[in-house]
């Protein structure tokens, strides 16, 4: 069990957090990541709409041989991506309780601009307590 | 001009908040930003009767002034709040100490009217009503029922500086307007409780100590954002106290 990295998606697309806590993955440039956050954005804004009945909350899950992807939508528009190993079981709680870091140290936090990347101490040691705690 | 007018409902909208949820994931866009064929705000205010609710939230000005214990307001609200403060002084500073000195002006706002609420709730019931004339009790009373009135919490310290008689100091080891604040690097001197700083100046001077306070950030292992409120009395003052021993 393992969490590989944490991505934090703004409701245009732009990767606007990203942060890495085990290896496992490949390693990957920061354009790469921009690009892969991007495209995931898109792919997201199709299975939102693949449903046949009604709304659809999109694609929660992304699952490979060697990761799981867990993404969760909040209803500003503003995604939080979690990439795990296959046993990882927790990971829907865990980026609830991130969001819950979120909305603390970032959004009231007034020298955050909305919509931009995340600089911001107070929640990098947030995150470090919540991962750190959810690794076993 | 062949500009097509707005559609009478994104007319509520600003254009760049409704261009950023086209930007939005298709869910989002559907269930958050396409506003129904609601009545626009304006009939609702003029035609129609609001619903009766059987809810009363009273008014702010309706409130008992007396009853502190259950006025609870959201420390989320609160923390909000305080943020937008700071951004709007920020938008209007060229530098940290015309930041501080902002914030401080605002912060005196509040003090005058927390002084005034504290004497009407704890000397307006009391048959014989007093006014604080000595600097000690003054000092200890920011210490605990301002900073109760205004934080829930007495601050964690009172020290006397060793080194200038004129100087005194409030010590609050995690400061509530700074519990989400993180100040970036190039910020680094600032401290956000300037603005507490501004509180405690007022009340003071409303009670005739007139005193330079400013906020010193002065973190340790332990508190990461402990601030030092630093209170620095007139001369006059401490020569009336002198007089009065």
């Amino acid at each position: 069990m393992a969490i590989f990295s944490l991505w934090i998606i703004n409701k245009a697309g732009g990767l606007v957090y990203n942060r890495n806590f085990a290896e496992g993955l490949a390693q990957l440039t920061s354009n790469e990541q921009l690009v892969l956050a991007g495209t995931l954005h898109g792919i997201h804004a199709i299975t939102s709409r693949l449903s046949p009945n009604g709304s659809s909350s999109g694609a929660n899950v992304i699952e490979g041989e060697s990761f799981k992807m867990t993404i969760h939508l909040t209803v500003t528009g503003t995604k939080f991506v979690l990439l795990t190993s296959l046993q990882e079981t927790i990971a829907e709680h865990i980026l609830q309780r991130i969001y819950e870091a979120y909305s603390d140290a970032v959004m009231k936090n007034p020298f955050h601009t909305p919509e931009m990347p995340i600089r911001s101490e107070g929640f990098d040691s947030r995150v470090t307590a919540i991962i750190g705690s959810g690794q076993t | 001009m062949s500009y097509a007018q707005p559609h009478p409902r994104q007319s509520i909208l600003s254009n760049s908040s409704y261009s950023s949820a086209e930007h939005l994931s298709p869910t989002a866009s559907s269930t958050r930003f396409s506003l129904p064929a609601a009545p626009s705000i304006h009939s609702t205010l003029a035609s129609t009767p609001r619903p009766a609710s059987n809810r009363v939230v009273p008014n702010i000005y309706d409130r008992n002034l007396s009853k502190a214990r259950a006025a609870e307001v959201s420390a989320s609200a609160y923390a909000f709040l305080f943020s937008e403060i700071v951004q709007y002084t920020q938008k209007r500073v060229s530098g940290i100490n015309d930041f501080e000195r902002r914030l401080n002006t605002i912060g005196y706002r509040v003090g005058s009217r927390v002084l005034e609420i504290l004497f009407w709730r704890n000397e307006s019931t009391s048959k014989a009503p007093k006014r604080e004339i000595r600097l000690l009790p003054v000092l200890l009373m920011i210490q605990t029922q301002v900073w109760k009135a205004v934080f829930g919490k007495p601050a964690d310290g009172l020290e006397k500086s060793s080194s200038n008689v004129d100087e005194y100091m409030v010590i609050d080891n995690e400061p509530l307007f700074e519990r989400h604040i993180s100040v970036p690097k190039d910020f680094s001197q600032l401290s956000c409780s300037s603005f507490t700083a501004g509180i405690v100046e007022a009340f003071l001077d409303g009670l005739n100590f007139p005193a330079r306070v400013t906020a010193h950030h002065t973190p340790n292992a332990q508190f990461p954002s402990k601030v030092t409120i630093l209170i620095k009395l007139e001369k006059s003052v401490l020569e009336r106290d002198e007089l009065q021993k």
